[in-house]
Order: C-alpha cells, then structure tokens, then sequence
C-alpha cells in the first residue's frame, strides 16, 4: 500500500489526482488537475456553475462512462491503485467509492429494500445480519428513529430530506472508503441541510468525504479542505480556514467574498 | 377605483388574457364532451342491445346454426381466450425485453434506430396485412387453418405495441436514478431489472393492457387464419372460432338469432376488456 505523505499538510493521502483532463465531446471540461485528498477528511470543491467540480467528482466513480462522448485522461490513484486505466470491473471501485446526488433518488421499493439493495450486490448475508446493516446505516444516516416503524413502505413516501438520507445510509450501507456528495443539501430545507452537515461531521471519522457545494458556509462548516475551481481549473486548494480566511488567489479572495460568481 | 387595478395597457392585455382562457377552456370542454358523447353512445347501445340475450346457454352452447332455438358463444368465447391470452403470453416478453433493448442499449447504435424504425411501421400496419402474411408463410404453407396461425397474427400485433409504450415508459425514467444505481456498484442487467423496469412498471402493464385489448377485438389478423369452427374445440391444430370473427359474420347475416348472439358477443368483448384494465390498475396501483 502506498503511504505517500503530503509534507505540507502531514495528512495520509487517500486519492492522488495527476494531470486529469476531462472532455464532454470537444469541450475540454477540465484542464491539468492535479490535487491530493487527505484520508479521513472533508474536502469541499467550490466554484462557480459551470467550473467542473461535479465533473471532477464524477470522475473518482467513473460515472462518466455511462455516456460514450465522455472521457477522462491523466491518472486518479486511490490508494496508489489508478482507477481510471485498470482493468479492475467498475462496480468494485464504485463499491469503494459512493456517490450521493443532487436529488434525492429513492429506489422504487420498499425503504429496507433500498439499503439493502446495494449490500446484497457484493454480501450474502443471513437475515438477521441484514437487518443489523439496515438498521446500522440507517442510524449512521440519522434517520433511523423517523422510519424504523414502517421500514416495508415505499422509499418515495418519505419527504425530501427523509429521502436524502436515505440515500446517504444506502451508499454507507455497502460500506464504501470514500463518499463522494454532490452537491446534497441543494434540494432540502435549512433543518435537513443542518443533520446532513452534522452526518458529513460524523462520517468523517471512517470515511474520506468529498462534497460539491454552491454554498460556502457550508464549505466553510463542514469542510476541512477546500478546493477553489474556475473554468475547468484547480485554482486553489488548502486547508479550509486558510483558504477562507487568507487565500493565495486574489481569485479566490473575490469569489469568496462575493465579488465574483 | 379599486386597489388592484394596472395601467389602462395594462388592464386591456389582462382582459385579452381572460378572454383567451376562457375560449381555450370552452374549446377543450366541447372537445372533451364530444369524445365522451360517442364513448357513452357506444357504451350504452352495447349494454342496451347485448344484455338482452345474455343467458347462461351463452357460455355453455356452441354458435347455433341459423335461426335455431337456441345456442351459445362458447367455443367463440374459448377460442378468443385462448388465442388472446397465448398472444400476449408470447408477445409481452418479447415486446418487453425488445423495448428494453432499444432505451438502454440503442439509443446510441444503428441496431436500435433500425429497430426502432421497422417498429413502428410494424405499430401502423394494417392488422389485415399480418393476417395475410401469416396465411401466406404458415396457413397456406401447412395446408389447414389454425389457432396456432391465429395466435401467431395476434403475436405480431402485441409485440410492436408492447415495445413502443416499454420503450417510451423506459425513456422517460430519469437518468438520476440509473446513476444512483450504477453508483452503488450494480451491474447494467441489475439497474435495469430491479431499478429502471420496477420504476417503470405501471407504464409497460398499460402497454400490454393497451395491446391485449386491441387483439381482442382485431377480426381480420384471424379471418385468414384461426378462421371459425362451429363446434367447441380446444385443439389449437384446427380451426379455431373467435368473439370477433363470429361478431362479423352474425352482425351482418339476416337472421335474428345470429345478430342478437352478435351484440352479446360484442357486450363481451367491451365487458372483458374493461374488467382486464380495472383489475389491472387495482393491482398494479402505486403503493405509497
């Protein structure tokens, strides 16, 4: 295993990105990434519409080959291990990597059924230790005591929060290293958005967490580093209070000030 | 003057608006009113004149021959549900697994266009046209009529059906959802049988409904090949009789007895069809 250090940050490196450049078709969507996520930390990518941060994101689980004009080039090491050139199948590393979208996506089935349908793709597990996981990933998830008398009802009954979490405790469930979160309090209210931030808080003690966020209090919050894109561009990365507090880039200084954006 | 008036441009350009809502919503009640007056004239006229001659002798005896006492629809009624229900037992899989085919592995690929283009001409051609091609490749090539042709022409008829509403149903299921799925590390086969098809699920049951009930009542695919047998048989090596095939040669006879057996046979249809679809939706609802 590779135990590379960043000497800056003296933080355990979890996803090594070097010279990633992206393409929808022609458009070049990111240009020459190079960044280094710490292991067991917050990492929040924030920018203006449009920079590629929810690119960026889609890159670490592969997403972006469901669509056939989309690629990526340069190379992303997780764990040393280069996730975009193996020929490791693509579903073990998305079972290592888990994704949260923008809208809540509950599965049509029932809420146990939603948990427990990624836990049944990689573990055959007697009935009893399912329930424990469901029961487990949905505590993790904060939703445990709203749902745990109606476990057998339809994921699309609950509300919007209510579904985001779901979704947070069905992609813990399969007990990924790292959680990718794309921009997931976008559709919720402030009290929703209030648990998950505490959840990400949470989450950060087993998992390293990524998170897309237009809002930078926020990123500010709930982040220990943060990244500043623009236009397809890592314009700046550092631990979050520095970037918020005194950045490099005057960029970044106008972006977070509201300047620009 | 009242508080909530605008300027005099204003107000002519809120009037317009009103005017215009009112006409477009008188337009649309006339259309819907003028779709359902011949939708309830249908109905009614069905009941009015098939209730009549409904008795139990019309399940238990065979089509009678000319003004006879008394006679029956049985083996019409077997023939239509055997054909019709072996039809769409053999159209739906494979309408289904096809329309599947086209929204998640062709959209991009010639395969899936030229598919998709040959369905829906196969969706817009005339029922006679099958029934006649399946006369030529199997009728005339076996030397007898059969129920198997018959259910072979209603086959043909479910199957473009069956893959367009799958294929459209599929289409509209957002891509949110499939990427959730994929996410999680499932497997393309695993997305679609238990996400995308499941969220789907009401909308293909209506295109096999959709289709059951246009077999049901489809006379000329069977003219040329189950074509009618006047006595009760379950062997579909021969002749088969069929509700619609007899309705069409009994409506249009000058005897009484046949005509009445005609508009029960037409109260069937109507009755079977609309039971088929509210059980369907009873049973298919959405459980939230």
């Amino acid at each position: 295993m590779d135990t590379k250090v960043d000497t800056a940050a003296g933080e355990k490196i979890k996803i090594k990105v070097s010279d990633l450049n992206f393409y929808y078709g022609k458009f070049h969507a990111l240009k020459h990434i190079n960044l280094e996520i710490p292991e067991r930390k917050v990492t929040a990518f924030i920018g203006p519409s449009g920079c590629g941060k929810s690119t960026l994101l889609r890159v670490f689980n592969r997403m972006f080959e469901l669509y056939p004009e989309q690629r990526a080039e340069g190379s992303v090491l997780l764990d040393g291990q280069d996730i975009i050139k193996t020929k490791v199948d693509v579903s073990l590393i998305r079972a290592k990597i888990g994704m949260v979208f923008q809208k809540p996506t509950p599965f049509p089935m029932s809420i146990y059924d939603n948990i427990a349908f990624g836990v049944r793709l990689f573990e055959t597990l007697p009935r009893v230790e399912m329930d424990e996981r469901v029961e487990w990933a949905l505590k993790k998830a904060a939703l445990w005591n709203e749902v745990k008398d109606k476990l057998q009802q339809n994921g699309a009954s609950l509300s919007g929060g209510q579904q985001q979490r779901l979704c947070i405790a069905r992609g813990i469930a399969i007990k990924p290293e790292v959680l990718l979160l794309d921009e997931p309090c976008s559709a919720l209210d402030p009290i929703s958005t209030g648990k998950i931030e505490e959840l990400i808080h949470e989450l950060k003690a087993d998992y390293t967490v990524m998170i897309v966020t237009h809002n930078m209090q926020q990123a500010a919050r709930c982040s220990d580093y943060t990244a500043y894109m623009y236009l397809g561009d890592l314009v700046e990365f550092g631990p979050t209070s520095e970037l918020f507090m005194k950045p490099k880039k005057k960029d970044t200084e106008d972006y977070i000030t509201g300047r620009f954006g | 003057m009242s508080l909530f008036t605008l300027s005099p441009a204003g107000m002519r350009l809120h009037k317009r608006r009103k005017g215009l809502n009112a006409l477009a919503l008188t337009l649309s009640l006339l259309a819907m009113a003028f779709g359902l007056f011949w939708l309830a004239w249908i109905l009614f006229e069905t009941i009015r004149l098939g209730i009549g001659g409904l008795a139990l002798t019309v399940f238990t005896e065979m089509t009678p021959p000319p003004q006879a006492e008394s006679g029956g629809l049985a083996n019409a009624i077997l023939g239509s549900v055997m054909m019709v229900s072996l039809a769409t037992a053999l159209g739906t899989p494979i309408g289904i697994l096809c329309g599947i085919y086209l929204a998640e592995y062709g959209k991009q690929n010639w395969l899936g266009h030229v598919t998709g283009f040959i369905n829906d001409i196969l969706l817009s051609a005339p029922s006679i046209v099958i029934g006649l091609f399946i006369y030529a490749v199997v009728v005339a090539q076996v030397r007898t009529f059969s129920g198997y042709a018959g259910i072979l022409a209603l086959t043909l008829i479910v199957i473009p059906v069956v893959v367009r509403t799958t294929e459209n149903m599929l289409s509209l299921i957002p891509n949110a959802l499939r990427e959730a799925a994929y996410a999680l590390g499932a497997p393309k086969w695993k997305v679609i049988s238990s996400v995308t098809l499941k969220a789907a699920r009401a909308g293909v049951i209506t295109g096999v409904l959709l289709a059951l009930a246009r077999i049901a009542g489809e006379t000329a695919p069977l003219l040329f090949t189950a074509l009618n047998n006047q006595f009760f048989t379950s062997n579909l090596g021969e002749p088969m009789a069929s509700l619609p095939v007899t309705i069409f040669k009994y409506a249009m006879s000058p005897y009484e007895n046949w005509r009445e057996l005609a508009w029960v046979g037409v109260f069937l249809i109507t009755l079977g069809v609309l039971a088929l679809n509210i059980l369907a939706r009873v049973l298919f609802r959405k459980k939230i």
